[in-house]
């Protein structure tokens, strides 16, 4: 395999607790060294990162590829590539593919997938019951053996808590890690938009942020109760930063991941009825976003997501609670992250931690980090290039989002996964 | 933003989707034009050339009698071709979306779509998506907004009242799910009167109903007191099987209009309700058919203002 040499580049790397000037280079896939190169060390390919970043490539807890069984809204081929034009090298990919990855036949699909595709690290998550209908366990073991790293039940409810109970004890006794968004299906049914003000102004049938913290607080208890690990993803509210940092206080092993768009949009922010808004959970209040914010800061909330959800134009094309929800978000995952950063929301390694080493903790998943000796994924992206959200440098096959015009700074230049340059702009 | 969507780029009404965003001298320009409609001698309405050899389709995705008849009526006195369609029975069972609906009727050179939809948002996205040369009115969209019945109300409430200013106006019943209540509440806060107060059980507001400019009620006894304008919602059977509503029995003896309860407003106040009533449930039969009363002058008020609004949205295409 090549041997390459990053040089010049500014390195950050908040695992290792670097941020300087220097190198890094790659052998058979996997890091030598970094900061100095070692002497003996004589690269195939040179990559100059002057006044560029070079961190981490970035792992993304939460994306759906629409493959297997919906190619009409994107594939594998349209989404990994833009996953590589994004600098991300690792995607987790949700259990709710038709037919649902609830088999290991299934998950040998999804990974024969993302080999054709030239993009190996599809991780995929596993139904946590049978077809996500929430009322039988699905094969864990076996799900496991194939390669899921995780258990999820998506967006679909679990029948009832003894369900749920018994799926995290079998899960916990597989030592498989439970990744929920956590939803109440009665308190939020049917709502398409966070209930609030602009509900009441517009007439849409709306969701509370209870919806979200009591079936919070339920799954709290029971991961106390059978020693499951829980991941809890696309948090969305307030009062769930409050049960988390209470929860994360007393000792529980849990984690959390905030969608990007949470971090920058509210209800104000919603253009009325357009359906690029349409997102689950719905966008809250500024007090929401703002404690959102401020639990990325302290590490409450320990990683952000893309929440990646590329859809077809018929599927965003209706009166809005008609529409589908969701935002093709991986292309805007880095330039968002980084606009945080002069708001003095987090610091720049914070925002890489985010999307590096620590959605790699919570996988346990020897990743996201520049560490000699881990397999090379790496992204090198330069902070200050403008770009505009068009058509023109868009890969994802899903145009399904509310930045879309807009101008962004930040922009990724080179994106290796185990030692291959799978992205050069 | 969108809400400029009813608005040409001269300010002037385009479509009529919604009260929000729209300025009080718009709605008073709407007002007066209704007015000048009415003969003052006899109170009724000739017939005015002003569309003639337009064509307007009434497409009506949730069944009306009332609004689709009189907007059937307020187009043949501007002398336009009108079509009444109902389509909760047609193509769209048939799977065909209401995209390609309109997109069809757009073709046989319609000017105007007067829409009533069962989804908020629905008159919305047809405004956004017919053709450049057409105007859309909404005629009631989900639980959004139903502009020209509040037209026609603030109408009724002009002709009783004269001056909004001093005005306190009560609204009350199923706030949460009523389309009529967001575009009144809109409009009264437009046109400025002196407080909107919305009068039901916690179960029927929408959350934070605060926002929209209006103070809040659970007893209507104390929030009847020094309302000069009452305005009564209609209860849908169905609010009952979904828990927000123990029964009609209860809601008449907490939220019913009677004679009793209507003596604790002004001496003068004047009863509204934007149909079908419901006798016994909201509303009590003899104050529907009282003194007070002027639910049936709202219906004969619906021909004038809806010409109005009508005859306005086609003014930019030089119908008017």
């Amino acid at each position: 395999m090549e041997r390459i040499l990053i040089q010049d580049g500014r390195i950050i790397d908040p695992a290792n607790n670097i941020n300087g000037i220097g190198t890094v280079a790659i052998a058979d896939g996997k890091i030598v060294s970094i900061l100095t190169k070692p002497a003996d060390f004589t690269p195939d390919v040179v990559i100059n990162a002057q006044n560029l970043v070079v961190c981490p490539g970035f792992i993304d807890l939460g994306t759906r590829l629409r493959e297997p069984g919906q190619a009409k809204k994107a594939t594998f081929a349209s989404e990994t590539k833009a996953a590589a034009a994004a600098g991300i090298t690792t995607l987790c990919l949700q259990p709710d593919t038709l037919p649902v990855n609830d088999t290991p036949a299934i998950t040998e699909q999804i990974k024969e997938l993302a080999k054709a595709a030239g993009y190996p690290q599809v991780v995929p998550i596993a139904a946590l019951t049978q077809k996500l209908e929430g009322a039988e366990l699905s094969a864990m073991m076996a799900l496991k053996q194939a390669g899921c790293i995780a258990v999820s039940n998506a967006n679909h409810p679990v029948k009832n808590l003894l369900t749920l109970r018994r799926s995290m004890e079998y899960a916990a006794s597989h030592d498989l890690l439970l990744m929920v968004r956590p939803n109440d299906p009665w308190l939020s049914h049917n709502g398409c938009i966070h209930e609030g003000k602009m509900a009441a102004r517009y007439g849409l049938p709306s969701i509370p942020d209870a919806a979200e913290t009591i079936a919070l607080a339920q799954c709290l208890e029971l991961a106390e109760l059978t020693g499951c690990r829980v991941h809890f993803g696309q948090i969305s509210s307030a009062r769930s930063v409050a049960k988390l940092a209470e929860a994360k206080k007393s000792g529980l092993i849990i984690s959390a991941d905030v969608a990007i768009h949470q971090l920058h949009l509210t209800e104000d922010d919603i253009v009325p009825f357009d359906s690029a808004y349409h997102v689950q959970p719905p966008l809250r209040t500024e007090q929401d976003k703002l404690a959102l914010q401020a639990a990325l800061a302290s590490g409450v909330i320990d990683a952000i997501c893309s929440d990646h959800q590329p859809h077809d134009l018929d599927a965003k094309l209706g009166a809005f609670p008609e529409t589908e929800p969701g935002v093709s978000a991986l292309e805007t995952l880095l330039p968002l992250m980084l606009r945080l950063v002069p708001q003095e929301t987090i610091s720049l390694e914070q925002g890489i931690a985010a999307l590096t080493y620590n959605p790699a903790q919570i996988l346990q998943l020897e990743r996201g980090a520049l560490t000699a000796g881990f397999q090379a994924d790496i992204c090198v992206f330069d902070p200050e290039q403008e770009w505009q959200v068009n058509a023109d440098n868009w890969h994802s096959q899903g145009i399904n989002t509310p930045f879309w015009g807009e101008s962004f700074k930040g922009k990724v230049s080179h994106t290796l996964q185990a030692g291959k340059l799978i992205f050069t702009s | 933003m969108m809400n400029n969507l009813q608005l040409n780029t001269e300010g002037r009404l385009k479509h009529f989707l919604t009260i929000e965003g729209l300025s009080k001298g718009l709605l008073t320009e709407i007002l007066d034009l209704a007015e000048s409609f009415i003969n003052p001698i006899d109170g009724r309405i000739k017939t005015f050339p002003l569309l003639r050899g337009k064509s307007i389709v009434n497409l009506f995705f949730e069944n009306s009698t009332r609004t689709r008849t009189t907007f059937e009526l307020a187009a043949k006195r501007l002398s336009a071709d009108v079509l009444s369609m109902s389509i909760a029975t047609s193509s769209t069972s048939k799977g065909e979306s209401l995209l390609d609906t309109i997109r069809n009727l757009e073709a046989m050179y319609v000017d105007m779509f007067v829409v009533r939809h069962g989804i908020s948002g629905a008159a919305h996205f047809i405004a956004e998506h017919v053709g450049p040369q057409v105007s859309v009115i909404n005629a009631g969209d989900g639980q959004h907004a139903h502009p020209t019945q509040a037209m026609l109300d603030m109408f009724t409430i002009r002709r009783m009242k004269k001056d909004f200013s001093p005005l306190k106006v009560a609204i009350v019943g199923d706030i949460l799910h009523s389309r009529v209540a967001r575009s009144n509440i809109q409009a009264l806060n437009t046109l400025g009167v002196a407080e909107v107060r919305v009068i039901a059980p916690k179960t029927l507001l929408p959350a934070q109903v605060e926002t929209m400019g209006v103070s809040v009620s659970h007893n209507l006894a104390d929030g009847l007191k020094d309302i000069d304008v009452i305005i009564m919602l209609r209860l849908q059977k169905e609010r009952m099987t979904a828990a927000l509503l123990p029964s009609e029995n209860e809601y008449f003896k907490a939220f019913g209009l009677t004679p009793e309860r209507l003596k604790l407003a002004k001496p003068d106040a004047i009863v509204m309700h934007p149909g079908p009533i419901n006798r016994g449930v909201e509303i009590a039969s003899s104050v529907a058919d009282g003194e007070q009363s002027v639910i049936l002058d709202q219906v004969s008020n619906g021909i004038a203002v809806r010409m109005a609004i009508m005859a306005m949205a086609m003014q930019w295409q030089g119908g008017a």
